[in-house]
């Protein structure tokens, strides 16, 4: 690693004051600090956020869950007030990882085989930062992109808790990130279908999918579809046309599931 | 260079870190405890495994300068008063749970986090438990045993030595 220095504001405010010019915001560390490890990064400063306790927590605001963007994933898996949410953090990496990883981490780095980013625009969630709130479809912008600009972060994550939902994860046997997941999430106005894994483009919904499911809830509505193979990541562990099929079974497995 | 203070299998230590200091290395370096054990560069392994603050973590993957402050549990505090092997580390010898022993230290701080939340785990939980552990010996099968046993479960059924 190269030399940085570590800051541990106990506000945002502080946190924001700290970030600028060369310094970089330290979640949980579990992507970043391998990420240093490999000389791919070289912040002169960290601002950690783990001391900030107006970044943690999970509760209920009106219909939405409000996550605080520190918060680990352990924690999230422990909550079951959205189960599926719930589900989907129990199953990220490892307990370790999950004892120190966040949500704000996960989203802000949109890392294309994430499981938090599908859970996020399946559920069309809001996107909470220091200067704005940012809707999910506006959020993620391609791999490893999103809307954030420099030194912004994310002090929470609003979900709208659905009538039912399930995310699906078709693990990668060497990394377990996501080789494809789908997170299928049904609301009284319709029904959010988001894939991560899948796709050069990173997280994405699959529109034609929403709108079969949102007239009839079940995973036979999806019979007549194709999942275009053209966009699919290529890499030694699936082609496009594998990934492509994998699309419509785990959709129709998180149908089946949805609860 | 920043002081920290934390306390290590119940004892107060300071000493002084960089900002890219790991915990992983003021434990090894700095403490001279270096029965915490590094076997990989990508967070993958888990043989540097500690608990912070009650919770299992990699300590090659959390600077030393975010543990000001907090509680350390490490592999060299877990044996009994009197130097004894406890109940997790006398299982895992009894089970042959270990051959090299590298990944040793992280899988017994792994499974003492596991029965401080679930006293009898099902040997599905044990195995999903150890999702972030990596052995190049055993296989698993006397890990998942000896953790077993170590529960107070009858592991006679379980498959194989
Ligand atoms: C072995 C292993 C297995 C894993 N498996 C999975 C998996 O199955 N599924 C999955 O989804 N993920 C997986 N992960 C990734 C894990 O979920 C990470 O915790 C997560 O991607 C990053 O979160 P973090 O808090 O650790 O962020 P960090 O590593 O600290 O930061 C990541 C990036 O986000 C920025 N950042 C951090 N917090 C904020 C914030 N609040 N606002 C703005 N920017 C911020 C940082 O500057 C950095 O650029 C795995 C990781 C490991 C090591
Ligand atoms: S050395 Fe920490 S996970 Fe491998
Ligand atoms: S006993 Fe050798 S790595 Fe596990």
């Amino acid at each position: 690693m190269y030399a940085f220095d570590i800051e541990r504001p106990e506000t945002i405010a502080e946190a924001v004051a700290a970030l600028g010019g060369e310094a970089q915001a330290l979640g949980g560390g579990q992507t970043l600090i391998p990420t240093l490890k490999a000389r791919l990064a070289s912040p002169d400063k960290l601002v950690s956020l783990s001391s900030i306790s107006e970044m943690q927590g999970i509760r209920l605001e009106g219909r939405d869950l409000w996550i605080g963007g520190a918060t680990v994933h352990a924690d999230v898996a422990n909550d079951g007030t959205y189960a599926a949410l719930s589900d989907l953090a129990a199953h990220i990496g490892d307990p370790a990882v999950r004892n120190r990883g966040t949500i704000g981490g996960s989203i802000a780095n949109n890392d294309p085989a994430a499981c938090y980013p599908a859970a996020a625009l399946g559920s069309g969630a809001t996107i909470v930062t220091n200067t704005r709130e940012i809707a999910a479809d506006d959020f993620f912008q391609g791999m490893f992109d999103t809307a954030l600009n420099e030194e912004e972060i994310i002090t929470a994550v609003k979900f709208p808790i659905p009538e039912v939902a399930n995310y699906q994860k078709f693990v990668q046997p060497a990394s377990r990130f996501a080789l494809v997941g789908v997170f299928v999430a049904k609301y009284a106005d319709g029904v959010r279908v988001a894939v991560t894994g899948a796709s050069n483009e990173g997280v994405h919904r699959w529109s034609a999918a929403e709108d079969a499911l949102s007239s009839n809830f079940s995973a036979g509505a999806l019979d007549g579809l194709s999942v275009p193979s053209g966009n699919m990541i290529a890499d030694l562990h699936g082609s496009p046309d594998y990934r492509a099929h994998l699309v419509k079974v785990m959709t129709g497995r998180a149908v089946a599931q949805a609860s | 260079m920043t002081n920290v203070t934390m306390t290590i299998n119940g004892k107060a230590v300071s000493g002084e870190v960089e900002g890219n200091t790991l915990l992983s290395s003021f434990l090894r370096d700095d403490q001279r405890l270096t029965g915490t054990h590094i076997g990989c560069d990508t967070s993958q392994c888990g043989a540097c495994l500690v608990h912070v603050n009650g919770r299992a973590v990699k300590s090659c993957t959390m600077f030393a300068a975010e543990a000001d402050g907090a509680e350390v549990a490490t592999i060299e505090g877990q044996a009994n008063a009197d130097g004894s092997l406890n109940v997790i580390q006398q299982a895992f010898q009894d089970h042959h749970g270990l051959q090299c022993g590298f990944c040793t230290p992280g899988m017994v701080m792994t499974t003492a986090a596991l029965l401080k939340d679930n006293p009898k785990p099902t040997e599905a939980e044990v195995r999903a438990y150890l999702e972030g552990n990596i052995c190049r010996c055993t296989g698993y099968h006397n890990i998942v045993k000896a953790i077993m046993a170590a529960s107070g479960q009858d592991v006679s059924a379980i498959a194989a030595e």
